[in-house]
């Protein structure tokens, strides 16, 4: 069955909808800033959590023609970051080409690594690729310890993140005030994630202590209920009291920060959407315009789509690809 | 009813105020007092209390709890040892008794 029948089979969900009171949160804003753009659902590792349910079997990358595209979008449209994911971003055989394209007309690039590929032939030369074009690295980094994440993600990958995060902080990663290098957090299960300042503290205590790893900032993400994520909910008999833990701790003053209202999302095959859980949800932007169809085009403000998995983004203090959206962050 | 213990009664905590709810508010804001960052963060207090749930061998605590130390960023090795000073306690507690035992036993005995 559809993943997303699941959720709107739950009857004891609302419709997400139904709970915002204020008409002008359904439209995204009107000088969006960040388009982000995955650009392949191929991947080196098949996380237990992935929302693309990427791995090494997909098919699935960006073509030229449609970074071309983004690019020409981008310039056009006044948007101010370039946010690169997939997928293992890494994998695209365009993906320097399109690093190169995007510095030259944005100047806050950020690219999304599983950091475990950048410790494997023929990419062990992007961390200096990275500092070179000044990009913002974010990567992922579920917990600082070997057992958990490896539960999550695979053998051996906390060993090997650790390899790439010195290899980052070797070239001033996390030092220097020009290669931000960002850590995501997100829950081993079907939990909610903890404080994003309390959980950073910890990382950086631990880490540093431990493996003499500094980053600047944590990003706290709860775990979207779509993609491979929703089939684990579904199996471990998890689906329905998840749902209503996130439904239970929905938060009204998150809304208006929703990432959904401040970007552009545009998937592999230049399909748009409102964010990367609509990807995974299938749910096109309302007018089912492709990147193509906005070159030479004003973007019209638009209505969001929603779906029950956005209650993911509204629980506690807000979740998005930045982290929590409702926290201040400390120090 | 099958079983003293269902998890379906967690929710319906809430139930025992229906008599008494003066006592109830007042035991449900002392509560949440409790559990606020304090001299203690959150996650301390969550961790002790897992530890004093597995004393107390209260079910809807320990499910409650756990939940609430993995939503707070707290692993599985830490809630065992939590789980390790509640047993150590219990145990020591136990043995500290035989002390009196051993009174008894003195004074009994020629």
């Amino acid at each position: 069955m559809d993943k997303m029948k699941w959720l709107e089979e739950l009857k004891g969900i609302p419709d997400f909808e139904s709970c915002i009171k204020d008409e002008a949160i359904k439209k995204a804003l009107p000088n969006i800033d960040i388009m982000q753009i995955n650009v392949g659902r191929l991947c080196n590792l098949a996380c237990k959590h992935c929302h693309v349910e990427a791995g090494p079997a997909r098919t699935e990358v960006m073509s030229r023609e449609v970074m071309e595209a983004c690019i020409k979008v981008f310039k056009e449209q006044g948007f101010s970051a370039i946010d690169i994911t997939g997928g293992a971003p890494e994998m695209n055989p365009n993906f320097e080409w399109f690093v190169n394209e995007a510095s030259k007309v944005c100047s806050h690039v950020i690219v999304r690594t599983n950091l475990v590929i950048l410790t494997e032939e023929p990419y062990r030369h992007l961390p200096q690729f990275f500092a070179e074009h000044k990009v913002e690295v974010v990567c992922s980094l579920p917990y600082y310890r070997a057992k958990d994440v490896d539960r999550q993600r695979g053998k051996a990958v906390f060993e090997r993140s650790i390899q790439a995060i010195k290899k980052l902080n070797g070239l001033g990663y996390g030092k220097d005030p020009e290669l931000v290098l960002n850590f995501v957090y997100n829950p081993g299960g079907a939990f909610l994630p903890p404080d994003q300042n309390s959980i950073e503290k910890e990382y950086k205590a631990k880490l540093g202590a431990e493996y003499g790893i500094v980053f600047n900032n944590l990003f706290a993400i709860t775990n979207n209920p779509t993609g491979r994520f929703a089939g684990f909910l579904n199996r471990s008999g998890n689906l329905e009291s998840y749902m209503n833990k996130l439904y239970g701790a929905f938060n009204e003053g998150t809304l208006e920060k929703m990432m959904c209202r401040n970007q552009l999302s545009v998937g592999w095959d230049g399909k748009l959407y409102d964010c990367d859980f609509n990807q995974a949800a299938d749910l096109t932007i309302a007018s089912g315009e492709t990147i193509m169809d906005l070159v030479e085009k004003p973007l019209k403000s638009r209505f969001i789509q929603f779906g029950k998995h956005c209650f993911a983004c509204t629980a506690g203090k807000g979740s998005s690809c930045g982290g929590t959206t409702e926290e201040k962050r400390c120090g | 009813m099958n079983t003293y213990y269902n998890p379906e009664d967690l929710p319906k905590f809430g139930t025992i105020g229906e008599e008494s709810p003066e006592l109830w508010e007042k035991f449900i804001s002392y509560y949440g007092a409790v559990f606020e960052e304090g001299s203690l963060t959150a996650r301390e207090k969550s961790l002790i209390a897992l530890a004093v749930a597995h004393a107390v061998q209260c079910p809807y605590c320990i499910d409650s709890y756990t939940q609430d130390c993995l939503s707070k960023g707290v692993n599985e090795e830490q809630m065992t040892e939590a789980v390790h000073v509640a047993a150590a306690i219990r145990g020591g507690a136990t043995l500290v008794h035989g002390v009196q035992m051993k009174n008894i036993v003195k004074k009994l005995e020629f």
